[in-house]
Parts: C-alpha cells; sequence; structure tokens
C-alpha cells in the first residue's frame, strides 16, 4: 500500500451529513441522484488534493440521502487509491450488529483496509421505532449492540444471548476481518460521557462532534475518555485516540468567505434563522474566513484537547452547490492542511500514538510475519462442532485429518 | 449559620415589570422567613438571591432552542437555577397561561434539571379572574418536572397592588404564606450539591466500572 497507509501523525478529511437543501441564493434543490453523484466527485476530490479521510453519516428520512453507507463507500473504495474511507457515524442503537459486523467487513476487504466504523446512536428519535427498537433504551442498546459487534470481530464462532436481539449459537460472521484484523472503531459522541467511557474501555478511538457546540463540551468529553483510557490500561491520557469534527468555509479575502457563506448559513437546517453567523463562529467551531483564519483557529484545537489523531471538516452541506465545494477542497489541500499537518506535528511527544491505519495495526498484532488469511475448512455442515470453522494459513500440518489450529 | 441560595425566575416582559415586583417581594419575603427558621445547626439560615429577568436572554433562549445549546450568558443563568437550593418563579399570565417565554426557558433546562427543588409559583395578571391558572397550568408544568411547589401559590392582580385589592387576604399576607412554605421547604434540605455528569461516580455508581453498564455480558 501506498505511504499513506505507513505512519502518519494526523489524518486530515472531510465528512458529509448527505443531506439535500435547497440552495438559497438559486432556489435550486438537487435531485437525490445528483446530490449523490456530487458527494462522489466531492470524496474523490478530497483524495486529489491531498486529504486522508472522507466519512459519511447514516440517515433514514428526508432530506438526507445516506441510507446504506456500506454501498456508498464501496464504490468509493473503488474509484480512490489511498483515501480512507469511514461512516459518521453509523447507527449502533438500530442497525442489527450482525449486519454491521458483516457489511463493514466486507468494506474491510474489498478496500483491502482502508476503512473505519464511526459509531453513533442516530439523530432522529423516529428512526428507533422505525426499525422496532425504544428510544428510551437508546444508551443500553449503544451498549449491548457494540458488545456483540465487538465480539463478531474476534471470534469465529460465537455463542451469544443479550436483551435486544435474538440469540445466536455457534453463529460465524463472514467474511472474517482482513487480516485478522477488526477494523478500527471510532466511538463518536455529542454529549454523552458513557460513550466516552465506552470508547475508554475497549482502547477504542473518541471522536467528538465539535461542530454544533461550544468547546468546553467536548473539552469535558475529551478530559474524560482520556482518563478512563488510562483507567482501563490502555496507555497514558496522551495516547488516548482522539477524532474531532469541524466546520470552515473560506476565501482568499475573510470578509468574501463572509458574504459568500452567509445566505447558506442563515438559511441552514441545524442552525439557520437561530443565532447571528458572528455569534455562531465565536461559540463554536465553525470558521469563516481566509485559510489563515482557518489553520489559527484549527492549529489551537491541540491545546483544549491535547495532540489528536484526527480532523474532519464538514464543507459540503446547506445547500453549497458541488462547484463550491470543490473550490473548498482545493483550498483545504493546497493552503490549509499543509500548514496544519507542520504546525500539529511540531512538539508533537513521540509517545503520542499516529493516526491509526489497517497497515499499522496489522504491523503492531503480527510483526512482519504472515497475517491471519482466514479460510473456511472443507465439507463442514455446520460451524458448532470442533475449534474453528476455519482453518488458517498457512494451513497446519495435519489441518486434513481434524487438527485445525484454533482461530485468532 | 447556615447558607444557601436561591434562584428568582421572572418572566415579565416589560420594564418595569409587576411581576419583577412580585418576584422581588417573594424573595425578600423567602430570606426573612428563613432567618427564622431553624438550619441544620439549630441556627437561622442566610439566603443570598439572584434574579434572572428572562426578557434579558429572550433571543438567547430561541437560539438555544434552534441550535441546542446556550450562548455563554444564558448558560450562566442556567447554571444559576438548576443549581440554586430553591427557585421562585414568576410569570405573567397570558391567554389562561404561563407566557410562552416563561416556558421556552423551561424547555431549555435539563428534564431532570428541577427534580426536587423547592418552588414556589408567582403569577401576575390583570384581573383576578386568572387566579387559578397557577393551579391549573403551572402547578402541572413543575409537577412534571418532579419539582416540590409549595402548596401555596402566590397571584397578583393589578388591582392587589392597591389598598383595597383583596381586603380578605391582601397580598402581603399571601406573599407572607408562601415565603413561609418555600423557606420551611428549604430549611428542611441539606444544602444543594451539583453532581458532576461527567463524573464516572455519576453515571456509573460509586465504584463501578463500565462492566456494571454491560451487564452480565463483561461477567460483572
Amino acid at each position: 500500500m501506498s505511504e499513506q497507509s505507513g505512519a502518519q501523525a494526523m489524518q486530515f478529511g472531510i465528512m458529509s451529513v448527505s443531506d439535500i437543501t435547497r440552495d438559497p441564493t438559486t432556489g435550486v434543490t438537487p435531485s437525490e441522484q445528483e446530490r449523490i453523484k456530487a458527494t462522489l466527485t466531492i470524496a474523490k476530490h478530497a483524495e486529489e488534493v491531498g486529504l486522508d479521510v472522507f466519512a459519511i453519516g447514516e440517515h433514514h428520512n428526508p432530506p438526507f440521502w445516506s441510507s446504506s453507507p456500506s454501498t456508498f463507500l464501496a464504490a468509493l473504495a473503488a474509484q480512490t487509491e489511498r483515501l480512507i474511507v469511514s461512516t459518521s457515524t453509523t447507527l449502533i442503537t438500530t442497525n442489527d450488529p450482525v449486519r454491521i459486523a458483516e457489511e463493514y467487513a466486507m468494506l474491510q476487504h474489498v478496500s483491502d483496509g482502508r476503512m473505519d466504523l464511526m459509531l453513533g446512536r442516530g439523530n432522529t428519535g423516529p428512526v428507533y421505532p422505525w426499525f422496532g427498537q425504544d428510544i428510551r433504551q437508546g444508551l443500553p442498546l449503544a451498549i449491548e449492540n457494540y458488545a456483540l459487534l465487538h465480539k463478531l470481530w474476534r471470534e469465529d464462532v460465537v455463542d451469544w444471548e443479550g436483551k435486544f436481539r435474538t440469540p445466536l449459537q455457534g453463529f460465524t460472521s463472514t467474511p472474517r476481518p482482513l487480516d485478522g484484523i477488526a477494523p478500527f472503531v471510532w466511538h463518536g459522541s455529542i454529549r454523552t460521557p458513557e460513550i466516552a467511557e465506552q470508547a475508554a474501555y475497549y482502547g477504542d478511538g473518541f471522536f467528538a462532534n465539535n461542530i454544533f457546540w461550544p468547546k468546553e463540551h467536548y473539552q469535558r468529553l475529551i478530559e474524560l475518555y482520556r482518563q478512563r483510557y488510562a483507567h482501563y490500561g490502555h496507555g497514558t491520557p496522551e495516547q488516548a485516540i482522539v477524532g474531532l469534527g469541524g466546520q470552515v468555509f473560506m476565501a482568499a479575502n475573510s470578509q468574501d468567505a463572509a458574504n459568500q457563506f452567509r445566505p447558506y448559513f442563515d438559511n441552514a437546517p441545524v442552525y439557520g434563522h437561530g443565532p447571528s453567523m458572528e455569534d455562531f463562529t465565536e461559540m463554536t467551531p465553525l470558521t469563516v474566513g481566509s485559510p489563515q483564519q482557518i489553520i489559527d483557529r484549527y492549529a489551537a484545537m491541540r491545546e483544549h484537547y491535547g495532540d489528536y489523531q484526527r480532523q474532519l471538516f464538514l464543507i459540503d452541506h446547506a445547500g453549497l452547490p458541488l462547484k463550491i465545494v470543490l473550490e473548498q477542497l482545493d483550498i483545504l489541500g493546497a493552503e490549509v492542511v499543509p500548514v496544519l499537518r507542520k504546525e500539529l506535528a511540531q512538539g508533537r511527544p513521540a509517545s503520542v500514538p499516529d493516526a491509526p491505519t489497517h497497515a499499522a495495526r496489522v504491523k503492531a498484532e503480527f510483526g512482519d510475519g504472515p497475517t491471519r488469511q482466514a479460510r473456511p475448512g472443507a465439507n463442514r455442515g455446520d460451524n458448532l462442532t470442533g475449534d474453528s470453522p476455519y482453518e488458517d494459513t498457512p494451513a497446519p500440518a495435519g489441518a486434513a485429518f481434524g487438527l485445525s489450529r484454533k482461530g485468532a | 449559620m447556615t447558607l444557601r441560595r436561591i434562584a428568582v425566575v421572572s418572566a415579565g416582559l416589560s420594564n418595569p415589570s409587576s411581576t419583577r415586583m412580585l418576584a422581588d417581594r417573594l424573595a425578600a419575603e423567602t430570606v426573612k422567613a428563613l432567618r427564622l427558621a431553624q438550619g441544620p445547626d439549630g441556627e437561622g439560615i442566610e439566603a443570598s438571591v439572584d434574579v434572572i429577568e428572562l426578557r434579558d436572554y429572550a433571543h438567547d433562549i430561541t437560539n438555544n432552542l434552534l441550535t441546542g445549546f446556550a450562548p455563554p450568558a444564558l448558560e450562566t443563568a442556567i447554571n444559576t437555577v438548576v443549581s440554586a437550593d430553591a427557585l421562585i418563579a414568576v410569570t405573567p399570565i397570558f391567554s389562561t397561561s404561563y407566557s410562552g417565554l416563561f416556558k421556552s426557558f423551561i424547555d431549555v433546562l435539563d428534564p431532570d434539571a428541577l427534580t426536587g427543588k423547592p418552588v414556589l409559583i408567582g403569577a401576575n395578571a390583570g384581573t383576578a379572574r386568572h387566579s387559578l391558572a397557577i393551579d391549573y397550568a403551572i402547578r402541572p408544568l413543575f409537577a412534571y418536572l418532579h419539582a416540590d411547589a409549595v402548596s401555596t401559590g402566590v397571584f397578583a392582580a393589578s388591582s392587589d397592588w392597591g389598598g383595597a385589592g383583596d381586603d380578605v387576604a391582601p397580598l402581603a399576607k399571601r406573599v407572607e404564606k408562601g415565603a413561609k412554605e418555600l423557606a420551611q421547604s428549604i430549611a428542611r434540605r441539606d444544602a444543594a450539591t451539583a453532581a458532576d455528569p461527567y463524573d464516572p461516580a455519576t453515571y456509573l455508581g460509586e465504584g463501578r466500572s463500565f462492566g456494571h453498564l454491560l451487564g452480565g455480558l463483561a461477567g460483572e
């Protein structure tokens, strides 16, 4: 794989919430097909301008189009070479964890490990009953479903009984994770301390939305996650894996940026018709201005949150037309991210881990030795008997006589 | 001497405001009653009062409803209310109920924030014909929030501010009655302590780990 999958202190990318919003300056609302194809173009351009990650949300209601992120991300992975594709977020509450295990292990295989998963609880109450769940159980669902997902990716044969899902007896989730390494998981949160606790407990990444609210909310969450990460024995607080959202709009001249973005801000689904753009940019990480202003604001993030591993920007929402979004990417790639990479690398302690990649995680598990290559055993009518339904590579001597090696 | 903090929320829209006048009387009378009450140490209770005029936060409250977070000034006001030992809530009566601004402020509070908090309800309107609005419209709101509203609500009509408002139970008497009940409610309780939602002991329980949230799944 390319240099991208080697050691890289920080990953920069963009995330989309997949909203289809009327452009307030033209009155035009794109069709679903236009917006879906435009998002593919945007994501591919993110790679072209040197960004590392593209992430897409999951929603099941208009005006959003992204109900099947794994399908979209598979198409994107096929059309890119370096880009890490991710979700932002996958609904751990209403998706069957078995389907998540299967779909994202598949995405891991077809993308050669260029993917990871971000989990969240969803943005609208009705999504729970649409998928047969109860919103009042949101947190217990997030906890139990992830416990099962975690197990399905690490154990070839799973027996399971929980509160929310049909019990499993001798179930094998296929395909097994690429190289025997489960996809990297980020736990996304806006305000819930239990989710920070969950990320810390498993030693997974924690992604703070860092879009809607003042930094003080996220500071408390990230500080909690770092402390609990150390509490559960995964490393020092500084070694916890932190990702941040953010949102920006740029132009060479800061007044032009404000003028160009204001109609989109004023009518945006999330904050439109509320606070002024000036108030909102002061209170939240939204930054509208020159590339240097973006750099200054985001280089300061580590003063608030500590050294971190991933920065994703929201840039394609609120009805912004494709042409403007691509221009924003050009500025990000040419003027903002290279400087931020440099500034955030300065004085970064060697003990702070690099951003997680499949290649690095394979190396941590197997060194330079062979990775796990799961092969289903021959003539297995069931996976209830024996050690594992798989023979790993290399097949041990005598495997044909039932002496198969135990799975990962 | 024990110290307590009383938050006063006044939803009057004009300035000067008769809603605020009622709020100030209720607050002053409650402070007086607390001095005469017996705290845990057998001495009287000294109380400080923070008054929040919702009119000053009207734009912030709307912004909070739309964005999900409170601008800094409103956040300070919210913290003042939710961390206080008691709340005196006074609203004008509009169309048989609390004012929209008053309800919007309640709506941006965490739904659990007023649980168990002693509350004295006050209301203000042009005529005494609205006086039951406290009991059929405002009290149910605080009941829903599991706040502990004292049984006397103090309603003031315009005429109450003149000498002949109510000869049988003049406003001063009713203010005194409500304030005394609130003071007793405060005196019965320990001083309010704020639980930090980001303290693992708060969301997991003392001495517990994430394994307990997982229940039997982690064998804990």
